[in-house]
């Protein structure tokens, strides 16, 4: 009887192992499938030329393939995206969690997460037909496809992500906190800002760092709305051409295993490598500024 | 129980192939989303004539509609260019003979703003907006605005139309912008006041201006004489000279009244 319990706990355990194992084999396939087809590109360019060179013409003859104003491109509209979308999530969560009424709350923060279930596609059409031209005429720029409106847009995407999970961090950070700030002299502004947010730092940070992943590898949008110049932008207002932009664009018309093809797959390496030093830093910083419980007696 | 499991299994599968055997035969379109349109209402026209045939179109682009073709995961390929020479290479690897049949003629049209005053543009003009070397329309005749270049991605079939006809092989410079697809050029030149960007004949609304090029209009007649100067012809591969179904398909697709009237609706110039 005994023996038939514990053969049951072990199938279960393996079943469980199995079903952890199917994502980790999952990722390393794709892994192992990106590698082997970008890295033939290295053939034919330089790592150096391929990071750094200033041109991309895949298709000429002879072809170009520096992907430079592409990664410029990728990291600056996360930049952008992140200096409006940071202070508008935060906030956003300082709001909810410490200070709206838990009424405003019910009611505002399915809202905020309804933002995130809009599809991408979406977003990007709204900043293309709306945003695009009101662009135009409010700053009478040649184009309204730009870093901009793009940054705008990816803003949108990320601040869900943002508000999210730093409301989560905000509102775990224990209440003994809150009450000594409090019973300290301090006022509640000031318990925000001196106890509650530096004791949630760690999820903070966490949640920025996702967003602006978040930004980082969303194609949609860019590929709607950024204007798609494989340049290194001179202004806020010019356009720009993301790496997943890039890849999404010429990866359907690009001939199988030619040089274009190879060319856009390390172009994914890059932008893989890109998104995993952004969760290596989230998880880095998780752990290391992490609030280990209050001291109470 | 276990037993009864596999049982249950083989039952399934075996129904499953009996009906689809017994159904329909299929037949699998796959390719350039220039074609698509063509391949989608030809195939609505002719599962009407031939009820017992499924055929099931989709895009993907030319390139993969090759891919497909080569690895055999397609009976027939859309293509709004020809097969390269390291396509073929590769499908004679591995023993695949690609077979072309053109079914229909496009026009590629370069587009503004209906507000914009410029009406013709000549092929060294179009070449140097899209150079760069024009950046302003008063040098064409129209306001003191920046030209606003709006190109498609370089793989596109469209693009390399406009890169060997207009461009001759020079290079679109960096600066312009890039969108994926005919509709979202469309979209973005309706938007614009200054822009300039090029579509498929069939593209063209009442929100585009189409200039004439070298004092050209874009239309069926002049395409089909050749007289105007940006126009292409789209293909459908099969593998190997076409047999059975796919013959069928092929030869509905070329035929005048059926499959060349599709094309004309589509928007595109028929061969006839």
């Amino acid at each position: 009887m005994n023996n038939k319990r514990q053969a049951k706990d072990k199938i279960i355990q393996y079943i469980f192992f199995i079903l952890a194992f199917v994502s980790i084999a999952i990722l390393c396939m794709i892994l192992f499938f990106l590698v082997r087809e970008g890295v033939p590109v290295f053939e034919l360019v330089t790592v150096r030329d391929f990071l750094f060179g200033d041109y991309w013409y895949p298709t000429s003859d002879p072809p170009d393939f520096g992907i430079f104003p592409l990664i410029a491109a990728s990291l600056l509209v996360t930049v952008c995206s992140a200096a409006i979308a940071i202070p508008l999530g935060v906030m956003t969560a300082i709001y909810l969690a410490e200070i709206a009424t838990a009424r405003v709350k019910e009611i505002a923060k399915p809202m905020v997460e309804l933002l995130a279930s809009l599809p991408s596609v979406v977003i990007g059409f709204f900043g293309m037909v709306i945003v695009a031209p009101f662009l135009q005429d409010v700053f009478d720029i040649p184009t309204g496809l730009n870093l901009f409106n793009a940054s705008l847009m990816l803003a949108f995407m990320s601040v869900p992500t943002i508000c999210t999970i730093s409301e989560d961090a905000i509102a775990s950070v224990p209440i003994e906190l809150k009450e000594a700030s409090l019973a300290l002299g301090a006022t509640h502004w000031e318990s925000i800002v001196r106890v509650i947010l530096p004791a949630s730092l760690s999820g903070l940070s966490t949640a920025v760092i996702l967003g602006m992943s978040r930004a980082i590898g969303e194609t949609m949008v860019v590929l709607m709305v950024a204007g798609g110049a494989a340049m290194v932008p001179a202004s806020i207002f010019d356009p720009v051409r993301p790496m997943p932009a890039s890849i999404a664009a010429e990866m359907a018309e690009a001939p199988f295993r030619g040089d274009h093809y190879y060319a856009l797959f390390a172009t994914g390496m890059v932008l893989f490598v890109f998104t995993l030093i952004f969760n290596f830093i989230a998880d880095y910083l998780s752990n290391k500024h992490r609030q280990v419980g209050a001291s109470t007696l | 129980m276990k037993f009864n499991f596999l049982k249950a299994i083989i039952v399934l599968v075996s129904v499953f192939c009996l009906a689809t055997g017994a159904w329909a035969e299929n037949l699998e379109i796959k390719g350039s989303t220039t074609v698509l349109p063509i391949a989608q209402k030809a195939a609505e026209a002719f599962m009407k004539v031939y009820p017992d045939v499924n055929v099931s179109v989709s895009g993907g682009g030319s390139g993969n509609g090759i891919k497909a073709i080569i690895d055999g995961t397609t009976d027939i390929a859309d293509a709004s260019r020809f097969i390269k020479d390291k396509e073929v290479k590769l499908a004679v690897e591995k023993g695949v003979y690609p077979v072309p049949f053109g079914v229909a003629y496009d026009c590629i049209v370069p587009v503004v703003h209906p507000s914009n005053p410029v009406a013709n543009l000549t092929k060294d003009q179009l070449k140097a907006i899209y150079q760069g070397k024009i950046k302003n329309w008063k040098e064409l005749g129209g306001p003191d605005k920046k030209v606003v270049v709006i190109s498609r991605d370089t793989s596109s079939g469209t693009y390399e139309v406009w890169e060997k006809i207009i461009m001759k092989k020079e290079r679109v410079y960096p600066g312009a912008l890039l969108q994926a697809s005919n509709g979202a050029v469309a979209q973005s030149v309706a938007k614009n006041s200054y822009a300039i960007g090029y579509v498929g004949i069939s593209y063209l609304n009442k929100d585009l201006k189409a200039l004439t090029v070298n004092n050209v209009e874009a239309s069926a007649e002049n395409a089909m004489s050749g007289s105007y100067p940006v126009s292409r012809i789209l293909y459908m591969f099969t593998k190997g000279w076409p047999t059975g179904t796919t013959l069928k398909f092929i030869n509905f697709v070329m035929h005048p009244a059926k499959g060349q009237k599709i094309v004309a609706e589509a928007g595109y110039v028929p061969l006839y």
